[in-house]
């Protein structure tokens, strides 16, 4: 469970040194569009040493790699991909690359003998990525969907826009992936950094579709998109007292009950328990 | 010899000797106020005045600092110090910025032998840590500079008050003028004990209130184009950071206050003028109104964010010694609980109930932090003088609750440190550090510590957070010092807390 991933350019000494400052649920070391061409390699190369001096302790640790079709992706994947990370996030997703990445993690994994398997965490940026996503989401290793709307946009030969209509079937058809599958469903970064007003409206809107989490662009973005997908005070409150509700109800063996006058059933039980769970996560009781 | 935090002073110096055996003086030391016997105040120019009183080798001239670096009344003064070669002159300005780089050859040709004060930055203190000022500069505080006019312990021979608002009988205040700077609160124990005192000004007018700089005490006027530049005049930051780390360190820090009940009614607080300063301050702002939380006063150098909490109704009143900004120039004229204060009602360790001794809350810098809780804020870990403690030292033993605010590491270099370079707050007198890896509090203070046993707050020891910096960017190589004494950190009673040492000739 996340609700926020800060991208961290991989050729930022001062920034990498931060990188577990903050409270995102992960750090997305970024190897791809945070670096120029003229220094993939020593992006690379100070990312390596980065992973092995520093420890991020419980921060799931996320690299975005290059294109799987460029030259730099397989290098990427051969220093990178070990003990040290937790995921990989693979842009430009299709069903088709994310398979053929699923296997040479496979085969990574083998070679270096590895304990944990690797997960992906695919970026849907393309129409067709779009259309796929449902396939892309049901990989064994994909235990999320990012939506990518500004290559999006692209693809779609529109402008992005802050109502973000352009977007919203993209983000619904991500979205029923995800929870199809169990994963998360994380939006696409809020590109206004200075406009905090707009992240919070956005991001509210982005939750009451059933976004999960949401990748943070800059380390300011990180404390307004946890609190909008942490439950609040109240929501946690609610929680358990239907929990313990539901507790009682089993030890006297009463089928149905109510907490505040409403009817209680089994998917607002799952909801609590949810919430209860999320709580518990993020240290929230 | 050595003082009771370990550190090496001259023999003939008073030791600090810890917070249990100071402030054992139980009567105030004052000597007698100097009223003015001249009818006739007005003089055409410093070269006249020089003549009149006269001022000769070995004096002692002081100033005040509100025209920061802007300040034209330093220059003018040196540039007769220069014109007339006089010998062995002592200076006491309340701080020293980079506009007064024309000290720098008079220090060099012993026309000023020996300097006090209470901050310094910039061509002077390189000079004086290469070693070239003959006798050590002394580094008080603010209340504690106030004590050793008032003692005798500095004996002022002239005053020159720079006053941007002055009348021809020598009534004067800093609201307006082309030069208006705010409250001159470092300047009334000069004008109050100084053998002499001229006021300078660029304005002269008539009705002059409130009346801050008072004529019973002033024997000279002197008009001149201009007493500084206003560019200079205003403090560097007055905005508050958007760096994530720095704010981070403000969020952190608000939590704190917060957990440890703090914000409550009728709470006092002090803040500095720096970019995590300010963002304390904005955030404590919603917090307060969230909570419908009235504060008694904010204090000390006043900021625009302070004026608009006031102005708010966050806080009754303010009480200032020092404009930062515009803005707190603007409110000093139109905010009726806007006061002025002197650095003595501010700080003063002898005054009857100095402000800082009122305040719940302050929020402090540091150049490097020790283990024991000891600050820095006069040198850099070289041993060059970047600052001084001005009201660091002042506040931190007043208020209730004294919060360090810094990134654990700066430009790769950790600021907490085994021991401080130099220190300048003695640690038991500070309560608790905020950084970006943690909180730590002073193990003296077992009933914050207590209050914080269930926190969710990332409250570590000091020592821990010294461990996690070295781990990041390894333990650094001793920096050696040279073993010439060329300053001394005066604690707000006059001991002696620190030596400052010569610079060696490979950090020239």
């Amino acid at each position: 469970m996340r609700r926020s991933l800060l991208f961290i350019p991989a050729n930022s000494p001062a920034m990498l040194q931060n990188a577990d400052v903050f409270a995102a649920d992960a750090v997305i070391f970024d190897l791809e569009d945070a670096v120029a061409l003229s220094e993939k390699d020593a992006a690379l190369d100070l990312l390596d040493q980065f992973l092995n001096k520093f420890k991020l302790n419980s921060i799931e640790k996320i690299v975005r790699i290059n294109q799987l079709d460029s030259p730099f992706s397989l290098l990427d994947l051969k220093l990178i991909a070990d003990e040290r990370i937790d995921t990989i996030m693979l842009p430009k997703a299709t069903s088709g690359n994310t398979l053929s990445l699923a296997k040479k993690l496979d085969r990574i994994e083998k070679q270096k003998h590895m304990t944990k398997t690797i997960k992906i965490l695919p970026i849907i940026e393309s129409a067709k990525s779009v259309i796929e996503v449902s396939m892309i989401a049901s990989s064994q290793r994909v235990n999320g969907l990012l939506l990518g709307g500004e290559d999006l946009a692209t693809d779609l030969e529109v402008e992005r826009t802050e109502a973000g209509h352009e977007i919203f079937l993209s983000r619904a058809m991500l979205i029923l992936a995800s929870k199809a599958n169990k994963i998360d469903a994380i939006d696409t970064p809020y590109t206004d950094i200075k406009n905090e007003d707009g992240l919070k409206k956005d991001t509210k809107f982005s939750k009451g579709l059933g976004m999960n989490a949401r990748v943070c662009i800059h380390p300011n973005q990180i404390d307004a998109i946890n609190e909008i997908f942490s439950p609040n005070k109240n929501e946690i409150e609610h929680a358990k007292k239907i929990i313990n509700a539901y507790q009682d109800s089993l030890k006297t063996g009463k089928g149905a009950f109510s907490v505040d006058g409403k009817m209680i059933d089994k998917p607002i039980i799952e909801r609590a328990q949810k919430v209860i769970e999320k709580a518990e996560q993020w240290n929230l009781l | 010899m050595k003082n009771s935090l370990n550190r090496i002073i001259p023999n003939d110096m008073k030791a600090y000797k810890g917070m249990n055996q100071i402030f054992k003086q139980k009567n105030r030391k004052l000597v007698a106020e100097t009223l003015t016997k001249n009818e006739k105040k007005q003089v055409d120019s410093l070269r006249i005045l020089f003549d009149l009183i006269p001022i000769t080798d070995g004096m002692t001239l002081s100033f005040h600092h509100h025209l920061r670096n802007g300040d034209g009344i330093i220059n003018m003064v040196l540039n007769e110090i220069k014109t007339r070669n006089l010998k062995n002159m002592t200076l006491a300005p309340s701080a020293i910025f980079p506009i007064n780089e024309p000290m720098v050859d008079l220090i060099k040709n012993k026309n000023i032998t020996q300097i006090f004060t209470n901050y310094m930055n910039g061509p002077v203190a390189q000079a004086i840590g290469d070693g070239y000022l003959e006798k050590p500069v002394i580094m008080d505080t603010h209340g504690g500079r106030a004590r050793a006019i008032e003692s005798g312990e500095l004996i002022i021979d002239v005053a020159f008050i720079g006053v941007p608002c002055a009348d021809i009988n020598g009534n004067g205040n800093g609201l307006e003028g082309k030069s208006a700077c705010g409250t001159l609160g470092y300047a009334i124990a000069d004008m109050k004990y100084a053998k002499h005192k001229v006021v300078i000004t660029d304005y002269i007018t008539t009705n002059i209130k409130p009346i801050e700089i008072e004529s019973k005490y002033i024997d000279y006027i002197i008009k001149v184009d201009a007493i500084g530049e206003s560019e200079g005049i205003v403090s560097g930051t007055t905005k508050p950071t958007k760096d994530p780390v720095q704010l981070k360190i403000a969020k952190d820090t608000i939590k704190l206050i917060e957990q440890l009940g703090y914000i409550e009614q009728e709470m006092s607080f002090q803040t500095g003028a720096g970019g995590t300063s300010l963002a304390v301050a904005q955030m404590l702002k919603d917090r307060m109104i969230e909570n419908k939380i009235k504060g008694s006063f904010a204090s000390g150098g006043i900021t625009a964010y302070l004026v608009d909490m006031h102005e708010y109704g966050l806080f009754k009143r303010l009480y200032d010694v020092q404009c930062f900004d515009h803005e707190a120039i603007a409110s000093l004229r139109r905010n009726a609980n806007h006061y002025s204060m002197s650095a003595s009602k501010y700080a003063n360790p002898y005054e009857k109930s100095p402000v800082v001794n009122d305040l719940d809350i302050v929020i402090l810098g540091a150049t490097e932090i020790d283990s024991d809780f000891n600050v820095n804020v006069t040198t850099d870990s070289n041993g060059l003088i970047i600052g001084g403690s001005g009201g660091h030292s002042d506040t931190a033993f007043g208020a209730k609750l004294t919060i360090i605010t810094t990134n654990l590491i700066k430009s790769r270099t950790s600021i907490v440190k085994d021991h401080v370079t130099t220190i300048t707050t003695p640690g038991e007198t500070v309560d608790c550090l905020v950084t970006e890896r943690g909180i730590a509090i002073n193990p003296k203070r077992t009933d914050l510590i207590k209050k914080l046993a269930n926190s969710k707050l990332n409250i570590v020891t000091i020592d821990q957070l010294l461990t996690i910096a070295h781990d990041l960017i390894g333990i650094p190589k001793k920096i050696e010092l040279n073993q010439k004494i060329i300053g001394l950190i005066r604690y707000r009673d006059g001991s002696i807390v620190d030596s400052i040492y010569q610079l060696r000739g490979d950090q020239k």
